[in-house]
């Protein structure tokens, strides 16, 4: 979600890098099963009635008003909310505070695809010792899947990112294009856009890591299998590569706005219409109504297109979890607040304030799914995303350095974009970098 | 002893027959149409971004995707603008500013007292290892500060000291370029003659040092505090590193953090805020600038001409 200037990339790159070295020799590769897991969760109550204070490293803005109540319920707890930096610079805070053995949050939010990072390095607390093995069920699968990867609960989802057609109707209506159900008609739908406007695009992308693996992910490649410290990165299999042919169509035909994400020309684009549509996580309806006001009424939100004909397989983009670092002084206190932001009474402040669930009793609230939404023309917005949230492929596993692969991204895949490399080559050579920097780093990957 | 009367007599003196114009020795200078081109470039392209910045603090959010980047949007917003950003999140950017204040006041302050100290002492005293400590400042002076934070952030954070205002304000009172300047300086500006009278008329080090020397260096005390007060005002990286209170962070790490709001799912994007802090942050600078324009020109020439 956090999109980043290459400097910053080059310096977390750096930063990673050492840090990672350092806990990986240490590694004993599994989770220590502590020993007094039946106590844990009366530890925590007796942690709440003791009180004491909690610093909770978040970038997420409904968190604010969480930490708040949760102060209120608990008078002798003291929650420091602090926001680091989104996405990698808090994950290069994070590294620097662990590495460094001082100054680590008791609680931290990390965004799904990083989760894997942490949690090998031991990093992180197993929640298993406080009972999270048994909230199976209470989160959607993707989110789940993401924060049990490799054994052991990491970390506990507070939202999560199913992707969907967010388009923009007005447009669409202008020029009579029908919404896309499959990724070919998508590309159609693209070419029929540019050719009536040659300033309008139907999408925009530059090259992003998180858009490339999440449609792999929905196409059913596997790129990344993960067993421990062996790791197997594959960018031939069919899913990479239908994917691969789809999008090089795209890049060639120049059917994609060449507008990076994040950027003010996106979100200007997201506001005049020259970029039409965008396949995104479910996240994406706050920020259209916060950050492009402008536009409202005109947007829509449309099923994800599919591979398959009649498919119904979506993918995760984004989302984020709260965890425990190891080294947290305080992590019974720490699983309180971790319990009432994610499980808890939390829920229902965050999805006030506009956040995407990832617990499966509010996905599927009546309430929730028949909101309508002003902004979307009335449109009810959660159904449309909520099943997305239900329908996720199973299986998908992030590397336990992705931070690191996600940096390259841009010097690899990325060429694609800019240069006459293919996406094919692109993601041979972003496979080569990663599996080099993975054998550094301690792991065995494709060997 | 006259010396500026025989000049002009000499020229008017001596016939010109083969000036078509008779030659005016006037104060007009020479003029370079390149080197006025070049100057005017040079113009435009520092003004540009400073133009930029004050028009589109007018905008609105809507407008600044809507309207041209270089002229002014459907509304004027800039008050609106100011009132938001002072009082967005509960007040926080006063609280950086705030934050940014102190770092320049006892940062700043500091490092150009420091200097001021140093460089009197090397400049005007013989002591052993005065060489070795000119290598290292020389040295220092071409080290860049980015290359030792993350050295410094390590150690601080095994001294209990990040993520406190300790962490950005005792680097920052390091300035081996002050030293340098005041030592040149204070070896131009100050007589060793007028060290001698006074020690002789009964000063101490003291006394001659505060009543006669420091008026002396005061071109050059404001040129080093202007470099160290920009240095601590626009300094970036090392709060980067450092702090993960918001509550301490400068102006800089401020903004970048209203700036990554756009990025955060969730967030809201709020650039008419961003480039109004901007404005409202680079304001004090200019203001000093000005202030101290004069101070600042005879500081940077002094030791360029020998006399």
């Amino acid at each position: 979600m956090a999109r980043s200037t290459p400097w910053r990339r080059a310096l977390t790159a750096t930063l990673t890098a050492g840090a990672l070295a350092v806990p990986l020799a240490a590694c004993s590769g599994g989770a220590d099963a502590p020993a007094d897991s039946g106590e844990a969760t009366a530890d925590a109550a007796s942690a709440l009635e003791e009180g004491g204070e909690i610093t909770v490293w978040a970038w997420d803005p409904t968190l604010e008003s969480v930490a708040k109540d949760f102060e209120a319920e608990h008078p002798n707890v003291t929650v420091n909310l602090e926001n680091v930096g989104t996405g990698n610079d808090q994950y290069t805070a994070l590294q620097n505070a662990i590495a460094a053995g001082d100054g680590v949050p008791d609680v931290a939010q990390i965004e799904f695809y990083a989760l894997p990072q942490f949690a090998l390095s031991d990093a992180l607390t197993d929640l298993t010792a406080y009972g999270a093995d048994q909230l199976d069920g209470t989160f959607t699968p993707g989110p789940w899947g993401a924060v049990t990867q490799g054994g052991g609960v990491h970390a506990l989802p507070t939202d999560s990112g199913p992707m969907a057609l967010f388009y923009n109707k007005r447009v669409f209506d202008k020029y009579d294009i029908e919404v896309p159900t499959t990724w070919d008609e998508y590309v159609e739908a693209a070419r029929k856009l540019h050719e009536a406007d040659p300033k309008a695009y139907l999408t925009n992308d530059v090259g992003d890591a998180g858009f490339t693996t999440s449609l792999i992910w929905q196409a059913g490649g596997r790129p990344y299998q993960v067993d421990g410290t062996d790791v197997t990165i594959d960018f031939t299999d069919a899913g990479s590569q239908q994917f691969a042919d789809t999008w090089q169509t795209m890049i060639d035909d120049e059917l994609v706005a060449p507008v990076g994400s994040w950027s003010d020309e996106w979100y200007q684009g997201l506001s005049d219409g020259s970029i039409a549509s965008l396949v995104i996580g479910a996240w994406m309806r706050g920020n259209l109504e916060s950050s492009v006001p402008d536009a409202s009424g005109d947007w829509a939100v449309a099923p994800m297109p599919q591979w398959e004909d009649g498919g119904q397989a979506t993918a995760e983009n984004g989302g984020s979890s709260l965890a425990v670092p190891a080294a947290s002084e305080n992590a019974d206190l720490a699983w309180a607040f971790l319990e009432y932001a994610t499980v808890g009474d939390g829920i229902a402040t965050r999805v006030d304030e506009g956040a995407f669930p990832a617990t499966t009793a509010e996905l599927e609230d009546p309430e929730f799914r028949e909101q309508e939404f002003e902004y979307f023309g009335g449109q009810k917005v959660n159904e449309v995303l909520a099943d997305s949230a239900s329908q996720v492929a199973e299986g998908w596993q992030y590397l336990p350095f992705q931070v690191y692969a996600n940096s390259i991204f841009n010097d690899t895949v990325g060429q694609a974009y800019v240069s006459g490399t293919t996406l094919t080559d692109g993601l041979a050579a972003w496979q080569e970098q990663s599996a080099t920097f993975g054998n550094d780093q301690g792991f065995a990957v494709n060997q | 002893m006259t010396t500026a009367t025989p000049a002009a007599p000499a020229a008017a003196r001596r016939p010109a027959p083969r000036l078509r114009t008779p030659r005016v020795p006037s104060a007009r200078p020479r003029r370079s149409t390149l080197l006025t081109v070049l100057t005017a470039i040079v113009l435009v392209y520092s003004l540009i971004p400073l133009v930029w910045l004050l028009i589109n603090a007018t905008k609105t959010q809507g407008d600044l995707f809507s309207s041209f980047g270089l002229w002014f949007g459907d509304s004027f917003a800039l008050w609106d603008n100011v009132a938001t950003t002072l009082t967005y999140d509960d007040g926080v950017f006063v609280r950086w500013l705030a934050n940014t204040v102190l770092y320049v006041v006892v940062g700043a302050g500091g490092a150009t007292f420091l200097a001021i100290l140093g460089g009197y002492a090397l400049a005007k005293f013989d002591f052993p290892g005065k060489r070795g400590v000119f290598a290292v400042v020389i040295g220092a002076v071409a080290v860049p500060g980015t290359a030792l934070a993350v050295p410094t952030f390590l150690m601080f954070s095994q001294m209990g000291l990040t993520n406190t205002p300790w962490a950005v304000i005792i680097p920052s009172l390091i300035s081996p370029f002050g030293l340098y300047l005041m030592w040149t300086f204070a070896a131009e500006a100050i007589p060793t003659e007028l060290l001698e009278a006074a020690r002789i008329d009964g000063a101490g080090e003291f006394r001659t040092f505060f009543r006669v020397s420091l008026p002396l260096l005061a071109p050059g005390i404001v040129t080093v505090l202007l470099f160290t007060m920009v240095a601590t005002w626009n300094n970036y990286f090392l709060p980067l590193i450092m702090l993960r209170d918001s509550s301490w962070y400068p102006l800089t790490l401020g903004l970048n953090a209203w700036n990554a709001q756009a990025a955060t799912a969730g967030g809201e994007a709020i650039f008419n805020l961003v480039i109004t802090g901007s404005l409202l942050t680079i304001v004090p600078l200019v203001v000093a600038f000005l202030l101290l324009q004069r101070f600042w020109q005879s500081g940077l020439a002094a030791g360029s001409v020998k006399e």
